[in-house]
């Protein structure tokens, strides 16, 4: 700890650390985060390529992720058909909300005509905040941030949103509508 | 670097006249244009007018930087402690609570801390710090240890500290009388004793000699 001060000796050595001993007895960190200025800056080859090689394998594995992930999730297929609604219980401009497939997503059925019905995400596709059929005016609305939807289509008219809401497949079979399917499942 | 001999940064606080020469003069330092990095210091104000100028020791441990969380605070080859490097500095005010030595200064609207650094730029081409060119006592000089030894024969330089159970060397080293046995300055138990503490610096013009205003 205490060197003689020798006169003279202007050019002091290494940084002591405040217990003496030297820096190979240190511990860890204070070898990873030296005080001298040439040190702290100094890289070791081994250090570099220990770097270079665990941070290009971490993204390696992170796009082989990626890559199972999206095979595994393509599996289910097509969605089963679910009876979402009589023809009788719904009257025209009328809109009932259901989940499609059984407890997930929440959807929107909209009844546009006697035979004409539309279904979307009730999700509006900015921030999942739930859509608002304006039936009269013929568009489906977000209030979390003006959002508006074409209530024929799906597509954005105006607003923050990007992508349309993801419309639903339905099927009328006898007195009541099914839901066969989602647009964007079926496109992938 | 020049081959001259090895100039060393002496300050020698019995000789300080408190005319704050020094404190302009590294406002004037290119490196830190209108922020001066040292203090002076007024002992006793109320009973004396004895000042001393507080300039970067340069430990060989520096606490300044043993506290810095942000590993901000780092020491050159030649034993320089520099000022903390603007992108690391975190402005916690770690190293000014903790120098022994009362150096560091926190420039709060600029983020960062501040403090003297030897004028790096100018003692490491041979040039002296600003302060020690402008000293009219030459309270702080910059010189060989031989002229120190001509030019002050009452005095000898002293850079070992002890604080506690922790014994720091400094690079910039401080005249003490020659008379004085230790070669280690106590800073602590100094504190506490008041015949070598507080007491002495009081009657530092009343008892000139035995006080420890060398030369």
């Amino acid at each position: 700890m205490s060197r003689p001060a020798a006169p003279g000796d202007a050019d002091a050595g290494p940084t002591v650390a405040p217990d003496g001993r030297v820096l190979a007895e240190q511990p860890k960190w204070r070898r990873d985060f030296p005080i001298d200025w040439p040190r702290d800056e100094y890289v070791s080859r081994r250090d570099l390529v220990k770097f270079i090689v665990l941070t290009s394998g971490a993204f390696a594995a992170g796009q082989l992720w990626i890559v199972l992930k999206s095979l595994v999730r393509r599996r289910p297929g097509a969605s089963p058909a679910v009876p979402i609604a009589r023809l009788d219980e719904l009257p025209v401009g009328g809109a009932r909300s259901f989940t499609y497939p059984e407890g997930g997503t929440p959807r929107l059925l909209v009844r546009l005509g006697e035979r004409r019905f539309v279904a979307y995400d009730q999700q509006c596709t900015h921030l999942l905040c739930p859509v608002v059929p304006v039936v009269e005016a013929g568009r489906l609305h977000c209030p979390c941030h003006d959002g508006w939807f074409d209530l024929e289509t799906g597509g954005v008219i105006s607003g923050p949103p990007q992508r349309p809401l993801p419309r639903v497949l339905l099927e009328v079979r006898g007195g009541t509508v099914w839901a066969t399917g989602v647009e964007a499942e079926a496109a992938s | 670097m020049t081959a001259a001999p090895q100039r060393e940064f002496f300050i020698d606080p019995g000789r300080c006249i408190g005319c704050q020469a020094c404190v302009q003069a590294c406002t004037e330092c290119d490196t830190h244009r209108g922020v001066s990095m040292i203090q002076l210091d007024f002992v006793d104000r109320g009973r004396s007018t004895q000042t001393a100028p507080v300039v970067c020791m340069h430990c060989d441990s520096p606490t300044c930087a043993e506290v810095c969380p942000a590993d901000a605070i780092k020491r050159t080859e030649d034993g320089v402690v520099q000022t903390a490097r603007k992108p690391r500095c975190i402005a916690c005010n770690n190293c000014v609570l903790a120098c022994p030595f009362g150096v560091p200064k926190m420039h709060t609207e600029m983020h960062l801390m501040m403090k003297c650094d030897m004028c790096y730029d100018r003692t490491s081409v041979g040039l002296k710090p600003m302060c020690a060119s402008v000293c009219p006592s030459q309270a702080l000089a910059f010189t060989t240890r031989e002229e120190m030894a001509l030019l002050r024969p009452s005095a000898r330089p002293v850079n070992t500290f002890r604080f506690g159970h922790q014994t720091i060397r400094t690079k910039v080293a401080t005249l003490v009388p020659r008379e004085v046995p230790e070669e280690i300055v106590d800073v602590t138990a100094a504190t506490f004793d008041p015949t070598i503490g507080h007491e002495m610096l009081d009657d530092v013009f009343l008892d000139g000699d035995e006080a420890g205003v060398s030369s």
